[in-house]
């Protein structure tokens, strides 16, 4: 049975044109879930709508 | 003079300076070195013995015609195989790269260690593409920790580590990006500087994630650290972060006293998911600085997340058409990460970014009313080479992924670290020391006192 984010993997490795073997689709599947829940960590942080993204990352 | 492995850069600079010792020897002994312990420490790829000992005569003959030497004069290092050496082909830890022609011309910190004396014996070991905690590599084989060769060196810069902790060389470079100097040192049990974020410059250096790279050394004591850093300052126009600050040398305010920082003990997140020995680390450190002061730092759990994004997303990117040709060359784990980190969604990146502004004005507030702050390096020493798990605070979780979680919310926004390493039995672990921007001279300070109180140590390695 697929899993949820198969498709999504499909279709995004086609748009890209990356390879993605049966063999390692586990492994993809499992860091996408890794890397998507940490973005909507991010993602449901509340900021003004005029944060800019910091283009030099220290302090003044 | 008989040269004893845990000899400093600086002893050795001294007295090769003072005729003592010849550069020559200095250089035959870490080739010796080298040869005796590294076909188990692993942590060499590349030996550059007879460019070394041109460079090491030439420096000798200066001495002997009377000529001003520099304060780096015949002391050996080593870098990560991600510095341009020129002759060599910059692997950064890759199969792939190995087919890419030999590197013309040395990256600029190897241009400047040899300006100040020191001379190249070779390049390092360290994990693929430096997307690694572990110190573990697919193709060339772990670098092992020399303390218990059992064990993880820790990464990218895995090979800095295991050398540096073995006493093959005094001083190492390496890169890191979400810690790969800070884990190392904290699992070899030597000291490690992450600068500020632009203070080195890259040029020459092979990349991972543009906006978190850093580059810096790793060394036995704090002066050696200092030492290597003088020499590395500067602007430098082949690396776009290259800050065009002069340079702030630090060895000369080394000694200064501490008492006068404002000293404080990272709180919140920094206080979790943590192994006993890790708390043991931050509070001898603590109690020996007199820091009693607990500062929360605000919302670091969501900055360690927005780094993970950057990094996978940034690296998938730097990677993409060498996943497209040749998937099947790299490291599996490290090729599954990018190509999943080519499909994380624009807007999340985009987010993780924004964040990073607000997240830096937070840091900013903070060191308003603080100097230092202190924070576990790593959650616990060194792991078993191939360990895929531990528990951490009840839970079991994956090694590679959850290494890096104390240090990745600081070099997020490109705060300046000293590792420090607490000599704990049976294994070493680290404690990070960490200043405002551009402050590298109050956090090595700070290491320097701790090292002459003896709380903070390299220890001999004991597994070689």
């Amino acid at each position: 049975m697929a899993e949820p984010l198969d498709d999504y993997i499909d279709a995004v490795s086609k748009a890209l044109a990356l390879p993605v073997e049966d063999a390692w689709r586990p492994a993809i599947r499992a860091n996408l879930e890794v890397s998507l829940r940490l973005g909507r960590l991010v993602d449901e942080f509340a900021l003004p709508d005029e944060t800019e993204p910091a283009p030099v990352f220290t302090l003044p | 003079m008989t040269i004893q492995p845990d000899l400093t850069a600086a002893e050795i600079a001294k007295a090769v300076a003072g005729g003592q010792l010849s550069a020559l020897d200095a250089a035959e002994a870490a080739f010796a070195r080298i040869k005796q312990h590294d076909t188990v420490l692993n942590s060499f790829t590349d030996v550059t013995a007879d460019r070394a000992r041109a460079k090491a005569r030439a420096i000798d003959a200066d001495i002997a015609a009377g000529k001003t030497v520099g304060p780096l004069a015949g002391v050996p290092f080593a870098v990560k195989n991600l510095f341009d050496v020129a002759g060599l082909t910059t692997r950064a830890g890759s199969k792939i790269n190995r087919d890419l022609a030999p590197a013309k011309r040395d990256a600029t910190l190897i241009e400047r260690m040899e300006a100040a004396g020191a001379v190249l014996v070779g390049a390092l070991n360290m994990g693929e593409y430096a997307y690694d905690f572990t110190g573990e590599n697919i193709h060339d084989g772990p670098s092992r920790n020399p303390h218990d060769t059992t064990r993880m060196s820790g990464g990218s810069s895995g090979g800095s580590g295991s050398a540096v902790g073995g006493a093959l060389v005094p001083i190492a470079l390496g890169s890191d990006t979400n810690g790969s100097i800070r884990v190392p040192s904290s699992f070899c049990g030597i000291f490690g500087l992450k600068p500020t974020y632009g203070r080195l410059s890259r040029a020459r250096s092979f990349p991972f994630v543009a906006s978190l790279d850093h580059l810096g050394p790793f060394a036995r004591s704090v002066t050696d650290l200092a030492l290597a850093y003088d020499a590395m300052q500067g602007p430098d126009a082949d690396d776009a972060a290259c800050t065009t600050r002069g340079l702030e040398p630090t060895l000369p305010l080394l000694a200064n006293p501490v008492s006068d920082l404002r000293i404080a003990i990272a709180g919140g997140y920094f206080q979790n998911n943590l192994f006993p020995e890790a708390v043991e680390a931050v509070s001898r450190v603590a109690k020996a600085l007199g820091a009693t002061r607990v500062v929360d730092v605000p919302e670091a759990a969501r900055a360690r997340a927005a780094a993970y994004v950057i990094t996978t997303t940034e690296g998938a990117s730097l990677h993409l058409d060498r996943l497209r040709k040749r998937p099947n060359d790299f490291d599996p784990a490290v090729r599954d990460r990018l190509i999943a980190g080519a499909m994380v969604p624009a807007p999340l990146v985009d987010r993780a970014q924004k964040f990073r502004r607000w997240y830096r004005a937070q840091l900013a507030e903070i060191f308003k009313s603080v100097d230092v702050l202190i924070a576990p390096a790593t959650p616990c020493t060194a792991p078993k080479l191939g360990q895929v798990n531990f528990n951490l605070g009840g839970v079991e979780l994956p090694v590679r992924a959850n290494i890096g979680i104390h240090t990745q919310p600081i070099s997020f926004i490109g705060l300046p670290v000293v590792a420090v390493p607490v000599p704990l039995e049976p294994l070493p672990i680290g404690v990070q020391i960490i200043a405002a921007p551009w402050r590298e001279d109050i956090a090595l300070r700070v290491a320097h006192a701790l090292e002459k109180m003896g709380v903070v140590a390299a220890p001999a390695p004991k597994g070689i």
